[in-house]
C-alpha cells in the first residue's frame, strides 16, 4: 500500500505540476500523441471503413487484416521502426496508428453494415445518389458506431502512448518509465493514476458525444 | 501486495525448476566426457552439498554466465543444473533467500548498490570490499567469492567518425564540446555515473539527455550512429560496439562503478569445493571473453547458451 499513498503524495507535491517535467506539459505532449495518431488513424481508416461496409467488398480481408494488426505488439512495432527511421516522433506514431485503425476500421464498416437494408433501398428508390445514401442515411445512422470505434481507438491510445517515453520523448510514460528505471514506485503509481484519470474523463466525453448523436427516440 | 508478487515468483519458479530438471537429464547423459571425471572426483564433491541451482537473469550473457557456472561443477561431480529467466534482481535475490536456486552469476557494482543504495564505492577493489561488507550486515544467509577481471558495465560511446573529429579517447575530452547530446536509460539523468558524476568527476555539464529505456539496445545504438546524439550509454560487453565500430571512451576518474563478475551464493551451499571451481572459472574470465561469449551467442546461427558456455569451458580446459 506504501505505493500507492506514496503516489499520491507524489501527486500533491506542488513542485511536480509546473516546468517541462510536471503533469501539466506531459499531460498537453500525452494528449497531443493522442491526437496525432488518432487523426492519422482515422483519415486512413474510416474512408476505408465506409467503403468496405458501402460497397460490400473486402470485408473478409478487412476482417483478417484488422485481427492481424491487434495482434502485433506496439513495443516491438515501435523498436522495428526505430531501427528503420532512428529515434523521434516518428516511431511511436506509427506504432499506436497501427495500433488505432482496428477499432476505427470495425467501427465504421460494422456501422455501415448494421444500417437497415430496406432504409437503403428506399433511399436508393426515392433517386439518391450513391454519395447521398452514403452521405445522408448511412453515415448519420452509422454515427454512433463510428463514434464507438473512435472512443476505443481514444482509449487504446492514449492508455498506450506511454511508449514515446521509451525513447526519450515526453508524455506521461515519462514518469513510468523514469520512476521504473530507478524503482521509485511512488513517480510510477502517480503517473498511472494520471493516465487513468485522463482516459476517464475522454472516455466520458465520448459517452456524452455518443449519446448525442444517437437516434431520437 | 509485494508479498503476494514473491508468492507468485516462487511457485512459478517451482515449476520452472520441475520442468528444468528435466530438462538437464538428456544433456548429463548426452555429453559422455561427464562421465570420467564424475566417477574420479565426483564422490569428494557431490557428497559435500545437495543439488546446486544456478539462476540467471533474463538476457543472453547472465545465461551463458550460469550455464558456465554449472557446466563447470557439473564437470567436476556436482548436482548442478541452471534456472533461466527469472526476472529482475528484486525477484532473483528472493529466490536465492528461499532457497529456490543456489547460486547466481552477479555483477559487484549493481549488487552493492542494490544492498545498500548509499554506497559510493567505484573502483574494482573498493566495490568489493563494500559488497563483502554490505552482504555480511544485511543479506547473511548470501556471500560472493573473488570476482572476474571480466566487467559489464555502462560505457559511454562515440561513433569513430565523432572520436576522430573531437580527438576522442576518455570521457575527459568531452568537456570542449559544446551542446553534447547523450542517450542512455532514464536512470543516467540522476544516478552517480550518469550526468551528475559526468559534472562531478570531469566538470562536464550542459548535457542535453535523450532517455532510451532499452539498456543500450537497438534504439540506441541507432539514436548514435544515426547522429541523433553524439554519445550513447552501452553495456561494455554488447557485441554492437564492435559490429558498429564504436569508440568506448575510457574512465580514468572511476564515474562507472566496477561491475565485475561475480559468483554470489547461499551460505549453506557454499565450500571449498564449490569455492575452487568457480574460483578456476572466474580466473579465466574476462571482459574478452564476455564480448566474444555474446558475439557468438547474437549470432547468425543463434546457438544455445549451454552450447556456447559448453564451448567456452572446454576452451579453457575447464570441462
Amino acid at each position: 500500500m506504501s505505493a500507492f499513498s506514496g503516489g499520491f503524495s507524489w501527486l500533491a507535491d506542488g513542485a511536480h505540476w509546473h516546468g517541462e517535467d510536471g503533469f501539466p506539459h506531459r499531460i498537453a505532449q500525452h494528449l497531443g500523441y493522442t491526437a496525432l495518431t488518432v487523426a492519422i488513424a482515422a483519415v486512413i481508416a474510416i474512408p476505408l471503413g465506409l467503403w468496405i461496409g458501402h460497397t460490400g467488398r473486402l470485408r473478409g480481408v478487412a476482417i483478417a487484416l484488422t485481427g492481424a494488426l491487434r495482434a502485433l505488439p506496439t513495443l516491438g512495432l515501435l523498436t522495428l521502426v526505430v531501427i528503420w527511421r532512428g529515434i523521434g516522433l516518428t516511431p511511436p506514431i506509427v506504432a499506436l496508428v497501427v495500433l488505432a485503425i482496428p477499432p476505427l476500421l470495425a467501427g465504421a464498416y460494422a456501422g455501415l453494415e448494421a444500417v437497415d437494408r430496406a432504409t437503403i433501398d428506399a433511399a436508393r428508390a426515392i433517386g439518391m445518389t450513391e454519395w447521398q445514401v452514403l452521405g445522408k442515411v448511412e453515415i448519420p445512422l452509422a454515427m454512433p458506431l463510428i463514434l464507438g470505434g473512435l472512443r476505443a481507438a481514444v482509449l487504446q491510445v492514449v492508455a498506450t502512448a506511454t511508449v514515446a517515453a521509451y525513447i526519450g520523448l515526453g508524455g506521461l510514460g515519462r514518469y513510468v518509465m523514469d520512476g521504473l528505471s530507478v524503482r521509485d514506485y511512488p513517480q510510477m503509481v502517480a503517473g498511472s493514476l494520471v493516465i487513468v484519470v485522463l482516459a476517464l474523463v475522454l472516455d466520458g466525453l465520448f459517452a456524452v458525444t455518443q449519446r448525442a448523436f444517437s437516434p431520437q427516440r | 501486495m509485494k508479498i503476494t508478487r514473491l508468492a507468485t515468483v516462487v511457485a512459478a519458479s517451482g515449476l520452472l525448476l520441475t520442468l528444468a530438471a528435466c530438462g538437464s537429464d538428456p544433456t548429463n547423459t548426452s555429453a559422455g566426457s561427464d562421465e570420467t571425471p564424475a566417477a574420479s572426483s565426483g564422490s569428494a564433491g557431490a557428497g559435500a552439498s545437495g543439488p546446486i541451482v544456478v539462476g540467471s537473469a533474463p538476457f543472453g550473457e547472465s545465461e551463458i554466465l550460469a550455464e558456465i557456472y554449472a557446466g563447470a561443477l557439473k564437470a567436476k561431480g556436482f548436482d548442478a543444473s541452471t534456472h533461466p529467466d527469472i526476472g529482475q534482481r528484486e525477484a532473483y535475490i528472493g529466490a536465492l533467500k528461499d532457497g529456490s536456486i543456489q547460486l547466481f552469476p552477479e555483477y559487484t557494482g549493481n549488487l552493492l548498490t542494490f544492498i545498500d543504495p548509499s554506497a559510493t564505492a567505484t573502483s574494482p577493489d573498493d566495490v568489493n570490499a563494500a559488497l563483502k561488507e554490505a552482504l555480511a550486515s544485511k543479506e547473511p544467509d548470501l556471500t560472493v567469492l573473488t570476482p572476474a577481471a571480466a566487467e559489464d558495465k555502462d560505457s559511454l560511446n562515440v561513433t569513430a567518425d565523432f572520436a576522430e573529429q573531437h580527438d576522442l579517447h576518455s570521457i575527459a575530452d568531452l568537456k570542449s564540446i559544446d551542446g553534447l547530446s547523450l542517450a542512455a536509460n532514464p536512470e543516467f539523468k540522476t544516478r552517480a555515473y550518469g550526468i551528475p558524476g559526468m559534472e562531478k568527476f570531469y566538470g562536464i555539464t550542459g548535457v542535453k539527455f535523450t532517455p532510451i529505456g532499452d539498456s543500450g539496445g537497438p534504439a540506441t545504438v541507432k539514436a548514435l550512429t544515426s547522429g541523433k546524439v553524439d554519445v550513447a550509454d552501452i553495456y561494455s560487453t554488447t557485441s554492437s560496439i564492435a559490429a558498429n565500430k564504436l569508440v568506448t571512451l575510457d574512465d580514468p576518474e572511476h564515474m562507472i562503478a566496477a561491475q565485475n563478475v561475480v559468483p554470489l551464493i547461499r551460505k549453506d551451499a557454499d565450500n571449498p569445493d564449490v569455492d575452487a571451481v568457480l574460483n578456476a572459472v572466474s580466473a579465466k574470465l574476462t571482459t574478452q571473453s564476455l564480448l566474444e561469449l555474446n558475439a557468438t551467442f547474437d549470432g547468425p546461427d543463434k546457438p544455445k547458451a549451454a552450447d556456447v558456455a559448453a564451448d567456452w569451458l572446454k576452451d579453457n580446459g575447464l570441462a
